[in-house]
């Protein structure tokens, strides 16, 4: 293997009413299996993504919230969700279906400054 | 007349242009929208306020398929499809706010 590189995989956008969170999850799934240094960021309406207890029967849509809880399988387990996204939803840490890391705007930004790779969706 | 918005008011304006042109009547808040009515959010206030001026619904299947069935604010009504279907044949016209 080549040198490693960071890749930050930003989310920005709620579940389902695009498809940006279902095909960047996708990608991530793949990057996975590239041994690189991979993070995600949540913030904005992407946080949402992480919201537990989605139920999608009633939009006849898939339910692919539980894929999260998978990345840890796939030895992604860097996943960062800004702090003031989360408040200005009225969302915590505990409503989230996922272990993560949070952090202010400022370490938000600190952070995708140290990347090599940055992936938006 | 009803007013329908799809998209997350931490996003976009679409529900901010409605609640400034739109007087008085129905809203109908669907997909992504339904972030619009959950308590707790930096929206709450704009929504509550507005509800002095309208009769808010909220398209619950939304709701339930992103999680937060259990955060509608008070004084929004949940409706399903059915009842999507008859707030818009008891109103005279749409306006979807996209």
């Amino acid at each position: 293997m080549s040198e490693m590189k960071k890749f930050m995989f930003v989310n920005r956008k709620a579940p389902y009413g695009t498809i940006y969170a279902l095909e960047s999850l996708e990608v991530v799934l793949i990057t996975a299996a590239f041994d690189q240094d991979v993070s995600l960021a949540f913030l904005d309406d992407g946080v949402y993504q992480l919201k537990k207890g989605q139920q999608t029967k009633g939009i006849e849509t898939k339910n692919f919230s539980p894929a999260y809880r998978a990345l840890e399988g796939y030895d992604i387990e860097k996943l960062y969700v800004e702090k003031e996204s989360l408040e200005a939803r009225g969302i915590v840490e505990e409503d989230l279906l996922v272990d993560v890391t949070v952090l202010t705007r400022a370490e938000m930004g600190a952070l995708m400054d140290e990347q090599d790779v940055v992936l938006s969706f | 007349m009803l007013h329908i918005v799809n998209k997350s008011p931490l996003s976009s304006n679409a529900l901010d242009s409605c609640l400034r042109v739109a007087q008085s009547g129905e809203i109908l808040l669907i997909e992504d929208a339904v972030y619009g009515a959950t308590g707790g959010s930096a929206y709450e206030e704009k929504l509550r306020e507005a509800m002095g001026r309208f009769k808010v619904y909220v398209l619950q299947p939304d709701l339930e398929a992103r999680g937060l069935a259990d955060r509608l604010m008070d004084g929004v009504s949940p409706v399903d499809y059915s009842g999507f279907v008859e707030l818009a044949a008891n109103n005279k016209s749409c306006q979807s706010w996209l």
